[in-house]
């Protein structure tokens, strides 16, 4: 009866081994631990056995069961672990097909420059002001110390609608309308961004419209020092930690005195090279002390209030900065040139 | 202005300083020098030589075989073709082996048989331009003067050694439009004297005062009016020094009468003018205004019309000249005059300015009147002219200078707080320091207590008020010495508007939609203004230039969408099928056909699409762009502002838009925009694909009043999803359908989904079925089946009862 028992384990454990379907482990199950099973037969036999031996069959048919009992749990498992391996392995991806994907459109560089200077004077306190862009004779010239026939206003040829109203040729028009806004109580501290159009024949340098940001600060006390150290904070920050400026005097009808800042050249340091021409130095904006006549015109006691302000072509900017050669390409806009300043 | 060294360096020392460091000191004290020219450039061995013999080649007619001696130990010989050369002259011989400009090298060389050892130059292969070659010397050689050595370096007998620096002069640096202004700008950049011509007249005892007679109608248009009568002048050309000034200067050299007006200008900036004297047709100067209609030819030949407005000068009967601007062709000096007027005087800047204006007439001498000249200078100015006449046209000049008006007036003053200076420019200058300034700038000055006296020299009239002192401190000082402070005023914080972070976030929803940011131009055509309409379709009159400078850019667009269609085109071209673009600009629009305000200005968003959807690829075949592409763009863009609620669609019928895939954009039933496709027609003409375009007014959306943003409590209770399939005529909209259902399942209807559409045999012609999943919910309780399939019902009662819609079974 023992190596009944034992050849039979042996014949189910082979049985179970040999299994590749659940199926024919129920199949294993119910043939050899069922009721009708060879064990359950076995069991049953026992009455003839003398007392000596039947604990110890009985104890030898358990183990045998559950012997058999626990191969078949492990291969159940072990088959249904086969077969989810078999199911990733037939779902596997080529992981380097390209995804699904939304393309990302993408702000002009122009914005992308604005956006970046308009943040940094935030920073410094400053707010952001607009304007019409089809301005009075008066907001662009007269109000800035340009009188008609002021041969200063050769500097600047406009397009005319009327005697009176043109298109802005410059974004200082919103500095005068902001100041008169204040009523002559400072401070007035405003960055003015926008486009600007004058009477130029389109070429790599030059454009009928282009953008312009001027920056204005009206207060009590504020010195040309001042402006030096705040346009200071603005070169490092825009082109570098590294960046010397250099004020040299200049001419603006609206400022007195005038001065225009060069900044160090960002690509040699100093050096020389062909973005600074060989001088070490990039001229990038034209400030100023604010005429007393403008103050005055806007509103302001200029015995009382000083200011500064100052003036840049985003355009300028991004050509030196990203190594534009020609300016038509702002306004071309082709998604080749665009595409180059996601980051930006 | 062009500025000679050699020339400069009569007036100020320069030893020791390069022409190159010369123009960064000029640059550095506010007169940008745009160029330093090396006249020279470009030639090598050049020497000057004497043609010993000249004769005719014996092969060639035109041609000359000459024997030069170059100082070496023999003569060479050299073919010239040149119709002036002769035996005799000092010439500028190009020896073999030298270099002219435009790296032109010289090479022994055989013309017609006949060795040539070299090059006998005229003044254009030396790099002269044309237009500056003297008449004389215009189709031959240069010919030296005879004191020329022969065999020395030609260069500095043409002055060719000599540097040009080009500055950019300002408003207000008229005063360094002449060589004295530059000099007293360069003795005080570098703090070095000065040394100013002093004329030396030998008058004659005949006082000029007895020839004729001065009169001036008004002396605030004319303060000052002088002239000199010079008589037994012989016309010729000038001397090579005079010539040569000029040249460097861009002047061209004409004749010893006229190149000394010119230098004259030059050196004082003060405009002369010469009369030929017995052309002047009487002994009497009258300076009046214009009568109305009073014509006179000038210079040019051109015959002038005046008005009242200008300055005349007249010889009592007829006007002679047109002040400051251009004199009359028929007292014109010419070869054959003898006596002249030499005028000098000082015009009113805005009088000259006005009529240079408008007659068109731009001259050296209006331009400097309109700029502003040295009140002081007039009288002086003619003096040297006529020492030079004196000098190089053998002419006598009578005794004394005619004039009304003071030769003189005292310098303006400026007093103000010397402290001041500081407060400005945020320096501590000390007392000493400041004047030490004025005195290199040659201004009178002085401090008593706190205030500061200026006497401003008339030569600056640029120098006016308080302010225009400390510019002169502070850029004579030096602003590399000014600190770099930062403002110590109030405070203020910085930040955008609410409009100003809408509007960033449009474009941010743009971009992440796929789209690109354009920026095109303003300025269009009249007829791209009328392709499209625009959104508000009775608001269309563009805005006009008065003066165009092409039809290109004549008026201000009233749309955006042509531009961006000319964009797309652009790409098309390029073989690039598939573009998306959106740009945020102003567009105009004029209500009155003169304006006589400001025409209303708004921002626009703007967006054309044409190809495929990029989120089509590998794992899907390729989607067409439709009017679907573009309504889920806007669609997107009112639900970041929270205001899908309040906009609705409605097919539209516009100017250059496909008239059955075209919607209006309402915003609170107020039209705001429109999108759609491009009319076939209008797609066809302009060679574009099938394009979609929509045109939002911004400005209105944004600006749209909403509620303050605040939290709804999350539903506490499921909610109940029910479809529903209806059957409708084809002309039933999805929108109406959507409409009934929402006003009828309120309050417990919160979503209506459309997710299917089906057309078939089985519904019959003309009909449709529309499939919506409907969504209940209840935030104050669990809703029934029952509750909810009574609404529900009568949702469907509604659409049957009020567009016929029937449940598709
Ligand atoms: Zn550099």
């Amino acid at each position: 009866m023992k190596d009944k028992l034992e050849a039979l384990k042996e014949e189910a454990l082979v049985a179970v081994q040999t299994a590749s379907e659940p199926k024919q482990l129920q199949d294993v199950k119910v043939k050899y631990l069922g009721k009708k099973g060879p064990i359950t037969e076995v069991l049953r036999g026992m009455g003839k056995l003398s007392a000596e031996e039947r604990p110890v069959i009985g104890q030898l048919a358990n183990d045998v069961r559950e012997a058999i009992q626990s191969a078949i749990t492990e291969k159940v498992e072990a088959l249904e672990k086969k077969k989810i391996e078999e199911r990733l392995a037939s779902e596997a991806v080529d992981v380097t097909l390209p995804g699904r994907m939304v393309q990302q459109g993408n702000h002009h560089p122009l914005t992308a420059v604005i956006e970046e200077i308009e943040d940094l004077f935030i920073g410094m306190g400053f707010s952001i002001a607009e304007g019409p862009e089809v301005e009075k004779d008066y907001y662009n010239f007269e109000a800035l110390n340009l009188p008609k026939d002021h041969p200063a206003r050769d500097m600047q040829d406009s397009f005319y609608i009327t005697e009176d109203i043109l298109l802005r040729t410059h974004t200082s028009p919103v500095q005068a309308r902001t100041m008169e806004k204040h009523h002559g109580q400072g401070p007035v501290k405003i960055i003015c961004p926008g486009k600007v159009y004058r009477r130029d024949t389109d070429d790599a340098t030059h454009s009928h419209q282009f953008m312009q940001i001027e920056g204005l600060y009206v207060d009590k006390n504020v010195r040309l020092s001042d402006l030096k150290g705040t346009l200071t904070v603005f070169a490092k920050k825009m082109f570098g930690e590294d960046r010397q400026i250099r004020l040299r005097p200049s001419f603006f009808p609206f400022t007195e005195p005038s001065v225009e800042m060069d900044i160090s050249c960002f690509r040699c340091g100093g050096e020389g090279c062909s973005v600074c021409k060989g001088t070490g130095w990039i001229e990038i904006l034209g400030s100023g002390m604010i005429h007393p006549n403008v103050l005055r015109m806007s509103g302001f006691d200029p015995e009382v209030y000083t200011g500064f302000a100052f003036g840049m072509g985003p355009e300028r900017i991004a050509m030196l900065k990203y190594g534009i050669d020609d300016i038509r390409q702002f306004y071309t806009n082709d998604q080749r040139f665009l595409e180059q300043f996601k980051r930006a | 202005m062009y500025v000679s060294y050699n020339w400069l360096n009569e007036y100020v020392d320069l030893t020791g300083v390069t022409p190159q460091e010369l123009a960064e000191k000029i640059t550095k004290a506010g007169i940008e020098v745009e160029h330093v020219t090396f006249l020279g450039e470009g030639i090598r061995d050049v020497v000057v030589g004497y043609v010993e013999s000249c004769d005719r080649h014996p092969n060639a007619d035109k041609l000359n075989v000459c024997q030069v001696n170059i100082g070496a130990e023999e003569n060479v010989q050299i073919i010239c073709g040149a119709p002036n050369v002769a035996a005799g002259q000092k010439v500028v011989v190009a020896k073999v082996g030298a270099v002219l400009p435009g790296n032109f090298k010289i090479k022994k060389a055989k013309l017609r048989g006949e060795v040539s050892q070299g090059m006998i130059c005229s003044l254009q292969e030396l790099g002269i331009e044309d237009k500056f070659v003297p008449k004389e010397f215009a189709h031959g050689i240069y010919v030296l003067e005879e004191e020329a050595e022969v065999g020395a370096d030609a260069l500095p007998y043409l002055n060719l050694n000599d540097y040009v620096l080009e500055l950019d002069i300002l408003p207000n640096s008229a005063h360094c439009l002449n060589m004295i202004g530059v000099a007293y700008e360069v003795a005080s950049i570098l703090d070095r004297d000065i040394c100013l011509p002093k004329p030396e007249l030998h008058e004659s005892r005949v006082e000029a005062a007895s020839k004729v007679s001065i009169e001036v109608a008004d002396q605030d248009k004319v303060p000052f009016y002088g002239a000199r009568i010079v008589e037994g002048i012989k016309v010729g050309p000038s001397p090579r020094w005079l010539q040569q000034r000029l040249m460097a200067a861009g002047v061209r050299p004409i004749s010893n009468i006229v190149d000394i007006s010119n230098f004259v200008m030059l050196e004082y900036g003060q405009p002369l003018h010469t009369f030929d004297f017995d052309a002047f047709g009487s002994d009497r100067v009258l300076v009046r205004q214009a009568e109305e209609g009073e014509k006179l030819t000038t210079l040019d030949d051109t015959e002038r019309t005046l008005t009242s407005e200008d300055l005349v000068i007249t010889n009592g009967e007829k006007a002679v000249a047109i002040a400051g601007v251009m004199g009359g062709a028929d007292s014109e000096v010419s070869d054959t005059t003898q006596t002249v007027l030499l005028e000098s005087a000082i015009f009113d800047s805005l009088s000259i300015r006005r009529t240079s204006t408008r007659l068109g007439l731009r001259t050296d001498a209006s331009s400097r009147y309109e700029k502003g000249i040295d009140r002081n200078r007039a009288a002086d100015a003619a003096a040297r002219a006529a020492e030079l006449m004196e000098q190089l046209a053998g002419a006598t000049v009578l005794k004394g200078i005619v004039h009304e008006g003071a030769v003189e007036v005292p310098p303006s003053t400026i007093d103000m707080p010397w402290q001041k200076i500081n407060h400005v420019l945020g320096t501590q200058l000390l007392e000493e320091e400041i004047l030490s300034v004025f005195r290199r700038l040659r201004f009178g000055a002085k401090i008593e207590g706190d205030t500061l006296h200026v006497a401003v020299p008339t030569r600056r009239p640029d120098v006016t008020i308080p302010e225009d002192l400390v510019e002169e401190v502070g850029r004579t000082y030096g602003y590399d010495h000014v600190p770099a402070t930062l403002p110590e005023g109030s405070s203020t914080t910085g930040q955008l508007t609410d409009y100003q972070l809408k509007r960033r976030k449009v474009q941010r929803l743009m971009e992440g939609a796929g789209l690109y940011q354009t920026v095109t131009y303003s300025l269009t055509t009249e007829e791209k203004a009328h392709l499209i309409s625009s959104i508000d379709e009775q608001k269309h009159t563009p805005v006009r230039l008065a003066m165009p400078m092409s039809e290109e850019r004549a008026v201000l667009r009233v749309g955006l969408i042509p531009e961006l269609l000319e964009v797309v085109r652009y790409h098309l071209n390029r073989q690039m099928p598939n573009i998306k673009v959106f740009e945020m600009g102003r567009v105009f629009h004029a209500d009155e056909e003169t304006l006589t305000d400001l025409p209303e200005e708004k921002e626009h968003l703007v967006g054309a699409l044409t190809g495929t959807r990029e989120d089509s690829g590998w794992y899907s075949k390729q989607q067409a762009i439709d009017f679907f592409t573009v309504k889920g763009i806007i669609e997107r863009l009112f639900d970041a502002f929270d205001l899908t609620e309040r906009v609705s669609y409605e097919a539209a019928d516009r100017e250059g838009m496909h008239p059955g895939r075209t919607a209006n954009v309402l915003l609170d039933h107020v039209v705001v925009g429109f999108l759609g496709q491009i009319h076939p027609t209008l797609q066809n003409e302009l060679d574009l694909k099938e394009t979609y375009v929509f045109e939002l007014d911004i400005e209105t959306i944004l600006n749209a009043e909403n509620e303050a943003l605040s939290y709804t409590l999350l539903p506490r209770y499921p909610a109940m999803t029910r479809d529903i399939a209806l059957v409708v005529d084809e002309a039933i909209t999805s929108g109406q359908l959507v409409q009934v259902i929402k006003s009828t399942g309120a309050p417990l209807l919160k979503e209506v989904k459309l997710f299917d559409i089906y057309r078939g045999e089985s519904l019959g012609e003309g009909k449709k079925s529309m499939a919506y999943a409907l969504k209940y919910l209840d935030p104050e309780k669990t809703l029934t089946d029952k509750e909810v399939e009574k609404v529900h019902q009568k949702v469907l009662e509604a659409c049957e009862t009020q567009l016929g819609a029937v449940l598709r079974g």
